[in-house]
């Protein structure tokens, strides 16, 4: 089958600033797919362009197996967005604004009626639905931006793009949210979602993409990046100098890996792969007597940690130019 | 094309609705040329020779006046669309330029219908009592909604380039000021010579002189066909505009 999306060399400079740098990208049909990076990183972008709503200044790209400049029609009808920026209408209501987006998307008059009430319910708005929008909260309006990305009929979307779409929601409606992408991915949709929230990332995604200056930094499942940029460590505290020195000596002999060791501090960090075995292992290995540790701690890899480590700029290989496959 | 133009009926629906709610906008747009009217007639009316009641002369100048008052909400409607982003919604539901537009301008058109209805109302309560024929009528008000049709166009164009509303307010300034170098409110010899030229072939002139005739069962020469002839070129100007501009502005 071919992919939902796929980019090749995508560019696009806005006067002399490069916002996407030869970007590549391949999103399996009916996977959710997380696009990470900090502010600025080109998101926004990138969802503009696949969507057709920004033309790249270079490269070429096909969504739902239709090219996004030459047949701008065709992938239109094949994709739902919901943007960053709520797209509705202050001085409509919620159901109006529901029923023109569902009208404007082919359905007739009583569908359309059908399908906002439906999503009114199951974004919570259905009390809220006969007010005017300019008296909504914010969450609200962007669960009303939200639901107004859905409408159409959930059969013919075929790739849903959402920009950060649960900044601004509590943790109710994030998690609502949440079930709503996976019941489209269970449908089969394809769920195209960029995020500033590591952990939205970690439970939704099914492969992440981090993006940084325009340009992929790397690229894998959400364990993949974890076991590759971040590692399990064990963090130890000794009783005193003297057993400092020798945890150190200790550690560098056994592992391969990069141990970090702050005397000051009397602390020391050991990687691990976080397994009972392996960690009861370790502290044997370090303090065969039990009298130098005093305490320790588990770290266990977050993506927070392989996105701070791969968008820190001052620790990043500068001349890398080829994106890490992982 | 059936696609085009049901989804530029829905966006009509949306623009009526949406101006229902801006009742305050809605109804200033609405008093101004009635007061405007009453300035003229009451004011400057008496001093003014035109030949006929004043009231008489100068109702259809209003009618246009109050178009040009409606056809530049159309800017500030479609500036205030593009700039917050609702146009890429429904971008994304494949709606096109022109629809969108469309919905902008048959907003307006039906707003203004219901402003002429009562810029008529007030003309009659003041005394105006036109004696055209019901054919006459009909053309004058055909031929005040193609001119709508055609400077809404215009001002959505108008719209599109803009990026503030402000500054879509300012640049139709011009359809408002339109009327006055021309045959709506004064006959055109008792302006200085060097506005002649201008006056007499300016699009609002001849629509002017024909609603008048019209409406007043007069004859009225060639005047309908030189106004609708203006009416077309413009139409046709605003659309080939609007479509480059739209396409400019969404790259
Ligand atoms: N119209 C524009 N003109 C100039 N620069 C622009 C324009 N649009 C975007 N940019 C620049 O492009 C870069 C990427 O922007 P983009 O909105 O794609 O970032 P993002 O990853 O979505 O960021 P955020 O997390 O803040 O939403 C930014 O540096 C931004 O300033
Ligand atoms: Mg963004």
């Amino acid at each position: 089958m071919s992919p939902a999306v796929e980019a090749t060399a995508l560019s696009k400079s806005h006067g002399s600033v490069r916002v996407l740098d030869s970007l590549d990208l391949r999103v399996a049909e009916g996977t959710v797919f997380a696009l990470l990076g900090p502010n600025g990183a080109g998101k926004t972008t990138t969802v503009r362009i696949l969507a057709t709503l920004t033309r790249p200044g270079s490269g070429h790209a096909r969504v739902a197996g239709h090219d996004i400049v030459t047949e701008r029609s065709r992938v239109r009808r094949a994709i739902s967005l919901t943007g960053q920026y709520a797209a509705v209408d202050e001085t409509q209501t919620g159901a109006e604004n529901l029923r023109t987006a569902a009208r404007l998307s082919g359905l007739p008059r009583r569908a359309a009626a059908r399908r906002a009430a439906e999503l009114l319910e199951r974004f919570r708005l259905a009390e809220a639905g006969d007010r005017l929008v300019r008296t909504y909260s914010g969450g609200m309006r962007r669960r009303l931006d939200l639901a107004a990305g859905l409408v159409r009929d959930p059969g013919t979307t075929r790739v849903m793009f959402l920009d950060e779409p649960t900044t601004g929601l509590d943790p109710r409606s994030r998690q609502e949210l949440w079930d709503a992408v996976r019941e489209l991915s269970a449908a089969g949709t394809t769920v195209f979602l960029t995020t500033q929230y590591l952990e939205e990332a970690d439970r939704l995604a099914d492969d992440i993409t981090v993006l940084g200056a325009g340009r992929t930094l790397a690229t894998g499942t959400p364990a993949a990046l974890k076991s590759r940029y971040a590692e399990h460590r064990l963090d130890l505290v000794a009783r005193d100098r003297e057993a400092h020195l020798r945890l150190t000596s200790a550690a560098s002999a056994v592992t391969t890996g990069s141990v970090t060791a702050t005397p000051d501090a009397l602390s020391l960090g050991v990687p691990t792969d976080g397994s009972a075995a392996h960690v009861r292992a370790l502290l044997d290995v370090l303090d065969p007597e039990r009298r130098d540790v005093d305490r320790f701690t588990l770290h266990t890899a977050t993506l927070d940690d392989v996105f701070l480590a791969l968008t820190d700029t001052t620790a990043l290989p500068v001349n890398d130019k080829e994106p890490s496959r992982v | 094309m059936s696609d085009a133009l049901s989804s530029a009926t829905v966006l009509a629906g949306r623009g009526i609705r949406i101006s229902r709610r801006n009742l305050d906008a809605v109804i200033t747009s609405m008093m101004l040329p009635i007061m405007l009217m009453l300035v003229f007639v009451y004011f400057f009316g008496g001093a003014i020779d035109t030949g006929t009641r004043y009231v008489t002369y100068v109702v259809p100048g209003v009618l246009v006046l109050c178009a040009g008052f409606g056809a530049a909400s159309t800017a500030v409607s479609v500036s205030e669309d593009m700039r917050l982003g609702v146009v890429d919604r429904f971008r994304t539901l494949d709606v096109g330029g022109t629809p969108f537009l469309a919905g902008h301008v048959a907003a307006t058109v039906t707003r203004n219908a219901l402003s002429t209805a009562l810029v008529l109302g007030a003309a009659f309560a003041i005394g105006f009592r036109p004696a055209g024929t019901a054919a006459g009528w009909l053309a004058a008000i055909g031929l005040l909604l193609a001119w709508i049709t055609a400077v809404s166009w215009l001002s959505a164009a108008l719209g599109l380039v803009t990026r503030t509303a402000e500054a879509a307010g300012a640049v139709t300034f011009f359809m408002m000021f339109l009327p006055y170098p021309s045959s709506a409110f004064v006959p055109i010899e008792t302006m200085p010579s060097w506005l002649h030229g201008f006056a007499e072939h300016q699009p609002v002139t001849p629509l002017i002189e024909s609603m008048r005739g019209l409406l007043l069962d007069r004859p009225a020469g060639d005047a309908p066909w030189i106004a609708l002839a203006w009416c077309a070129g413009l139409l046709t100007v605003a659309l080939a505009a609007s479509g480059c501009l739209f396409r400019f502005r969404t790259r």
